[in-house]
């Protein structure tokens, strides 16, 4: 099962090393992995995505929180969540497929950011299986560079 | 106050209660050295920095605190790799201090420069690389909380040259707050009334103990509850003195070279009580084999041990001397129980357990003047009185002083139990003199891994530490040889030790004593000498050359599954 696990850790070098070197020390794997500083400069939100059984996921937030310098783990995809990635793609565009690229792109909703007489690059958020689809339907049309982030999530706010 | 960084480490070490560090030294540290010899603190110095870390472990063990042990930068550095991950195995609290080139120069391929931190992060509890001497002093009170807090472990501090030059302002210390370090000391009461229920419902409890009762100091309260509930205990490798093991509830090792009935007993019984073990795979053998009729409660100071390898019924996340106190005082409140009807209920199970401890005890065969290693230990345990610290290397001589040493005391047992480290026991035997400068200290030793450190002789004499080291010499590394020979039809790849020192003379060379016993009628008369020895001796058992330790489970059979004597 896909699991995607937001950790809270203090913002100092080699924290990330420790989480990394976790998951190849224990042979737990890694689907993407995401990092950033949050509004407190000295702490950082890092979002991975694995895949495990239950046992695993249990032994993998336990041994994340184990680290002196995570501050918390939560595995968001136990319940409501909201999840992106971000694409940036640069795509073949000349004078027969140039509209049918924009029309791909505004179907789903995305930006173009930087023209060329030859190609477009555009940027696309969304969720993962967004992300597929607009990739599967640029494909044939010719991708020529690609560059994705890893995923980020929230949980959702409770309703009442 | 301002002080150089080389004085706030002594400071905080003395603050810490430090009287004796484990060290070699080099350019990287040569200005803390200076100011180390300016003070009060004992310095042990070995004669490699991998003896530093092992020596340190013991003296942390036999102590109930934080050993420490201090080297240079590069080499080092490394060389204490292996001490640290045996630490961190056996949850051995330990600070280690690594020297460091200066800051300005980390990154560069420096002479003698190793990413020790980045070595190491995998096998300490935690690690520092002072980069701000603003830092410092607090990094090294923050390494000795979390080394002796929670479930304790090594913690490298690495130092580079210029911090512990700077003048920094030195404060005096303030109660430690982490933000995202807190262990959990008290069980929550409503497992512990769960866990004592399903005790009371039990009619064939075992109690697996292990390290984690030693580390928590929690023997006593153990031994009140196995008594209280008559209940049978078994011991993991670490665990060994944790309850005593001349007791009549105690079943002695569980596991690959446990008792038949320890191993027994965990195949039948219907509860299995985990006190601060961590179902190893030298316990367990095959999983789906152990304790199969159980329901399991599994006590621990850590969270990832539990439900690790084997799932648990009733995790207690607790400190063991916290969780044994909540349930001695359960039962104790309850007005229905008796201590009488208690012993009743679990008194056919105890017979049980006596008929698999008569059907197969402990034991060895006898062979005429040839010199049994169980003998030895067994020798070493009588002329004792079962008092002495024992230390072990690693192989048949760990495995024969674990079963035929008797512990009955907690911190008497200094061994690399999880990584299994050859070569520990010697310099863990010098660590535990100093820690107990009037004790008996035996390291029960194979000549293959004495020589993994016989350098230490060194040591041992020049701090006048009268260790002695009972070789059980059968010239082989003895227990890959009993592999290959169960498992390998006796080809014997490199397990014979065809150049050897001899020891006698080895010992003599360093001015320690040599003794050597060739025959059964000689073991007692050079125990009794080297026990009135006030030197270091070494005392060469040259003993039955293909002996093996049985019962022994083969590796991933189900521990029912024991090739007997």
């Amino acid at each position: 099962m896909k699991h995607t696990i937001s950790v809270l850790l203090q913002n100092k070098p080699g924290v990330l090393s420790r989480v990394t070197g976790l998951f190849s020390g224990r042979g737990f794997n890694i689907e993407s992995l995401c990092v950033a500083e949050t509004l407190d400069p000295g702490v950082s939100c890092l979002t991975l995505v694995t895949r495990g059984p239950d046992p695993i996921i249990e032994q993998i937030t336990k041994q994340l929180h184990k680290l002196i310098d995570v501050i918390k783990v939560v595995d968001i995809s136990e319940s409501d969540y909201v999840e992106r990635e971000m694409v940036l793609i640069r795509v073949k565009a000349e004078a027969n497929t140039r509209a049918e690229v924009l029309r791909v792109i505004d179907i789903f909703r995305g930006k173009v950011v930087d023209v060329s007489p030859k190609s477009y690059a555009v940027e696309i958020t969304g969720p993962r299986s967004k992300i597929k689809a607009v990739i599967d339907i640029l494909k044939p049309i010719g991708i020529q560079e690609i560059v994705r982030t890893g995923t980020i999530a929230m949980a959702r706010a409770k309703k009442f | 106050m301002k002080v150089t960084g080389a004085q706030a480490i002594i400071k905080c070490l003395k603050e810490q209660g430090v009287e004796v560090i484990f060290g070699f030294p080099g350019g990287a540290v040569i200005d803390l050295y200076d100011e180390l010899e300016k003070s009060d603190i004992t310095h042990v110095l070995v004669r490699h920095e991998q003896a530093a870390v092992h020596a340190a472990d013991a003296y942390g063990r036999v102590k109930g605190d934080v050993g420490v042990a201090l080297v240079t930068s590069g080499p080092g550095a490394t060389n204490t790799v292996t001490g640290i991950a045996s630490a961190y195995m056996d949850s051995i609290p330990l600070v280690v201090f690594t020297g460091q080139v200066p800051t300005a120069l980390i990154g560069n391929d420096a002479f003698q420069e190793v990413d020790i931190v980045g070595i190491t992060r995998p096998c300490t509890k935690h690690n520092y690389l002072v980069k701000d001497a603003n830092e410092l002093v607090s990094i090294i009170r923050e390494a000795f909380y979390i080394a002796r807090t929670g479930r304790p472990g090594p913690v490298l501090i690495d130092l580079p040259k210029d911090v512990v030059n700077s003048k920094i302002n030195f404060e005096e210390p303030t109660p430690i707050k982490m933000q995202t370090y807190r262990p959990t000391y008290e069980p929550h009461p409503g497992q512990i009334a769960k866990a004592c229920k399903e005790i009371l419902k039990a009619k064939k409890p075992v109690v697996y103990a292990g390290g984690g009762v030693i580390a928590s100091n929690s023997n006593e309260d153990l031994t009140e509850l196995a008594t209280k509930l008559n209940m049978p205990v078994t011991m993991t490798l670490m665990g060994l003195g944790g309850f005593p093991g001349t007791h009549k509830l105690s079943m002695g090792m569980l596991g690959m070279h446990g008792t038949y009935y320890a191993n027994m007993a965990v195949s039948q019984c219907d509860l299995l009580i985990a006190i601060g073990a961590r179902f190893d795979d030298r316990v367990t053998g095959k999983i789906a084999a152990f304790a199969p009729y159980a329901k399991i409660i599994h006590v621990d100071i850590d969270p990832t041990s539990i439900s690790k390898n084997v799932k648990v019924d009733i995790p207690i996340v607790a400190d063991c001397k916290h969780a044994l106190i909540a349930m001695n005082r359960w039962f104790d409140v309850q007005e229905d129980f008796k201590e009488k009807e208690q012993e009743e209920k679990t008194s056919p199970w105890i017979d049980e357990i006596n008929d698999w401890k008569r059907k197969h005890p402990l034991g060895y065969v006898e062979e005429g003047d040839i010199i049994k290693p169980q003998y030895v230990v067994q020798k070493l345990h009588e002329l004792t009185n079962g008092d002495a610290i024992i230390s072990t290397e690693v192989g048949q001589n760990q495995m024969w002083a674990a079963q035929f040493y008797h512990f009955n005391l907690p911190r008497h047992f200094l061994t690399s139990g999880g990584l299994g480290v050859m070569g520990y026991g010697f310099p863990a035997a010098i660590g535990a003199q100093m820690a107990a400068p009037g004790r008996t200290i035996i390291d029960i030793a194979g000549d293959g891994s004495l020589q993994m450190n016989i350098q230490e002789l060194a040591t041992a004499r020049q701090y006048k530490c009268p260790v002695k080291v009972a070789i059980l010499n059968n010239n082989f590394l003895g227990m890959v040889r009993q592999w290959q020979e169960l498992f390998y039809d006796k080809r014997y790849a490199a397990t014979g030790l065809e150049v050897a020192p001899d020891f006698v003379k080895v010992a003599q060379a360093y001015g320690a004593v040599g003794l050597r016993a060739t025959k059964v009628s000689e073991v007692v008369p050079v125990i009794k000498e080297a026990l009135a020895t006030d030197n270091t001796v070494f005392m060469d058992f040259v003993i039955a050359r293909e002996e093996g330790v049985y019962p022994m489970v083969p590796a991933g059979k189900a521990t029912t599954e024991m090739l007997l004597v």
